[in-house]
């Protein structure tokens, strides 16, 4: 059995006060290698809680996540995870930050060498791989955390706002490259964002989850990445579906965070 | 209410002092800014700067644009030599730039008495020899009447106290009195300027001979540099003590390093347990937390009774300032890390051990150079400490033997070489921790 199946998972959290919080409830998700999948939501939806169960940094309350066929118990390397920024190891140069991976399985100096280039020529960083990676611009940083996770040739890519803080015109770039990456890798891709159009542009399936306790809330399956890759976003953009989508699941978001807001009021 | 009445005299003294020297400080801060407008005038005659700084309108507020001026620096560490060899006329200077200095050299004055209603004038010949050297006071002739000449030689900065009418034929005990000093009048209690500085007279009706001491300071307060310099010379070939001048301070440094070391050795590794394991944190804290403000100097004295004055007294101290500087650097070099290195780590396939190498360590390791750079100051204030009171060779022993011989120009020269010996370990971790960490704040 091949993909990736989050089964019912549940997560609640039991603060020191006595109280506890339900962050996840009953979420499953099926994912087929070869998919990406963009996750949205308010903040406070459990978005994060998710990524770091699959990735295997925290444990749920219930449920269970199965890889091609395998329950998933920790972190492990075929689950890489880019994450939003400063995750680089600033003591080691370009080179040795995407190394890392397969220095750490003890690969022989000359295959890692070999995978490290050919990486650093796909995000274009070849030039710079001598270099420190904090005399790197926060777009170059996050192409050496992406290339860094591909290195390791995960079977599933967890990203955790991996384009958050990076300027408008080097994130639409970015996006672009990322979608590269997926249809040049063929690699099953988690996004996590809080941009709707980035969620649109990239996700082949969007999920869009609501709070209070974290679900799923509707699922859309989107025709975007497709039409995005090998071609200009912006003329993505333009498509009249995409609009019509963006403003129905920016109404969704929006009743949601009201609903916060008035709860916290009363 | 006696220990606030106590503590009220005291602050009360430091008040005093501290107005008193209020005029001084205002002085060097009005010759400060007359050196800052000199410079600033002579700059506007040469080419001006042509850098961006130049062309900024606000600067005043503008942290970015203040640095560091190397001329004032220069003309600053200049000054306080020029000053020290002018209050102590330095040779180094030529003589117009000395503060007037002490008399010396041979003057006199006179002296009226009267007695039974009658007046007589006599002279008194006063010698000034310089320290070191004996002068006696010159024969004079005795002279005419009942008063009669006198004669006196004294040490400069000294002052003494002349009975004029010893040597009379009518004295104290026969009711003469002296009334005038160089033709003015004078009381008991009473003072008279005279060529060469003071003449005083005590209740009792003697005369105290007060040569000017001028604007100098006296060798035994301040030594010229030049003085300094030659003992520096002295002492470097012909030791001090018994130990050549590198031996005291290379057994100061000894001590310093092996202690650091020590320190470091047993600090780094309980800085890492305590940050990484609950047990250990929960165990240490405790400890941690209450000897890291006890200062080391507090040690001393117990260090001393356990384990004497010798070596392993001092390192044991050293030992115990650098621990816990050492650990508490570590510990929070290890809680400084972001969990999403650590995280990234594990999801590249790393184990707890290839963590704890490749990202643990190197994650701390600014945070350890900090913690080095405090604690080996704090080593060497401490050694130097730790030598002023009980020590056979050292820095501090070398000052504080020297001060109790009142050898004012070896203690100056120890603590110059402390000064310079302290800069440079700093200026050292420094340049070592640019070579090694250069990721350090860059996270």
């Amino acid at each position: 059995m091949s993909g990736l199946q989050i089964d019912k998972l549940s997560m609640r959290f039991d603060l020191p006060n006595g109280s506890s919080v339900q962050a996840l409830e009953n979420v499953s998700i099926d994912l087929k290698a070869g998919e990406l999948l963009s996750v949205l939501g308010p903040s406070g939806c459990g978005k994060t809680t998710l990524l770091n169960i699959v990735a295997g940094f925290l444990a749920p309350t219930s449920g269970e996540i199965n890889l091609n066929g395998n329950l998933v118990q920790g972190p492990g390397a075929e689950r890489g995870m880019v994450f939003q920024q400063g995750a680089l190891f600033e003591w080691m140069s370009v080179r040795e930050n995407v190394g890392f991976g397969p220095r750490m399985k003890g690969m022989a100096e000359k295959p890692k060498r070999e995978i490290v280039d050919h990486l650093l020529d796909v995000v274009g960083l070849q030039e710079f791989k001598e270099k420190a990676v904090y005399e790197l611009s926060g777009g170059m940083q996050q192409r050496v955390a992406l290339a860094r996770c591909l290195a390791n040739e995960p079977d599933v890519i967890l990203m955790d706002e991996p384009l958050g803080a990076l300027d408008a015109l080097t994130r639409e770039k970015m996006q672009g490259l990322v979608l590269k990456l997926w249809k040049e890798t063929g690699k099953t891709i988690i996004l996590i964002t809080h941009s709707v159009e980035e969620a649109l542009l990239l996700g082949e399936r969007l999920i869009v989850m609501a709070p209070r306790p974290g679900r799923i809330h509707k699922e859309y399956n989107l025709p975007f990445a497709e039409m995005g890759v090998g071609q200009d976003l912006r003329e993505v953009k333009k498509h009249p579906q995409f609009s019509e989508v963006r403003e129905e699941i920016l109404g969704m978001i929006w009743d949601m965070e009201e609903e916060i807001m008035g709860g916290t009021n009363k | 209410m006696s220990l606030l009445a106590e503590l009220w005299s005291e602050l009360y003294d430091v008040l005093g002092t501290l107005v008193g020297a209020a005029p001084y400080v205002a002085g060097y801060i009005a010759l400060i800014l007359l050196c800052g407008f000199i410079y600033s005038s002579i700059r506007k005659f040469l080419t001006p700067k042509a850098d961006y700084g130049s062309l900024k309108t606000v600067t005043f507020g503008d942290e970015s644009s203040v640095s560091s001026n190397t001329v004032a620096s220069v003309v600053s560490v200049v000054l306080i030599f020029v000053l020290w060899a002018a209050f102590t006329g330095s040779k180094l200077l030529p003589s117009f730039m000395h503060m007037p200095g002490a008399f010396e050299g041979e003057s006199s004055f006179t002296y009226t008495v009267e007695a039974n209603g009658q007046t007589d004038d006599a002279t008194v010949a006063v010698t000034v020899f310089p320290t070191g050297s004996e002068v006696d006071a010159p024969a004079i002739e005795p002279g005419d009447g009942f008063a009669l000449n006198d004669a006196i030689a004294l040490p400069i900065f000294r002052t003494e106290l002349l009975r004029v009418d010893k040597n009379d034929t009518l004295g104290r005990d026969e009711g003469a009195q002296i009334v005038e000093v160089d033709g003015k009048p004078i009381l008991p209690g009473g003072e008279v300027s005279v060529d060469f500085g003071k003449v005083a007279m005590t209740p009792k009706g003697t005369l105290n001979i007060k040569p000017s001491t001028g604007w100098q300071m006296e060798p035994i307060w301040l030594p010229a540099p030049e003085s300094v310099w030659s003992r520096l010379k002295e002492i470097r070939y012909d030791g001090y003590r018994n130990s050549t001048l590198a031996e005291h301070l290379g057994f100061s440094l000894f001590r310093v390093v092996i202690g650091f070391i020590l320190g470091a050795m047993i600090g780094i590794p309980l800085g890492y347990a305590m940050g990484l394991s609950n047990w250990f944190r929960g165990w240490f804290d405790p400890i941690v937390e209450f000897m890291r403000p006890v200062p080391p100097l507090a040690l001393i004295p117990l260090v001393i009774i356990w384990a004497g004055i010798g070596e392993v007294g001092k390192i044991i101290l050293l030992f115990l300032a650098a621990l816990w500087i050492m650990a508490i650097a570590a510990r929070s070099g290890v809680s400084g890390v972001r969990i999403s290195k650590v995280h990234a780590a594990y999801s590249l396939g790393a184990s707890k051990w290839q963590v704890m190498r490749h990202v643990i360590i190197p994650n701390s390791l600014p945070e350890i150079f900090t913690g080095a750079r405090v604690a080996m100051g704090v080593c060497w204030g401490t050694v130097v400490a730790a030598e002023l009171v009980a020590a056979e060779k050292g820095a501090g022993m070398m000052i504080m033997v020297a001060s109790k011989f009142q050898s004012t120009d070896i203690v100056l020269m120890g603590i110059i070489l402390i000064g310079i010996i302290g800069f440079a370990i700093d200026m050292l971790m420094r340049w070592a921790e640019r070579l090694l960490v250069p990721w350090k704040g860059k996270g």
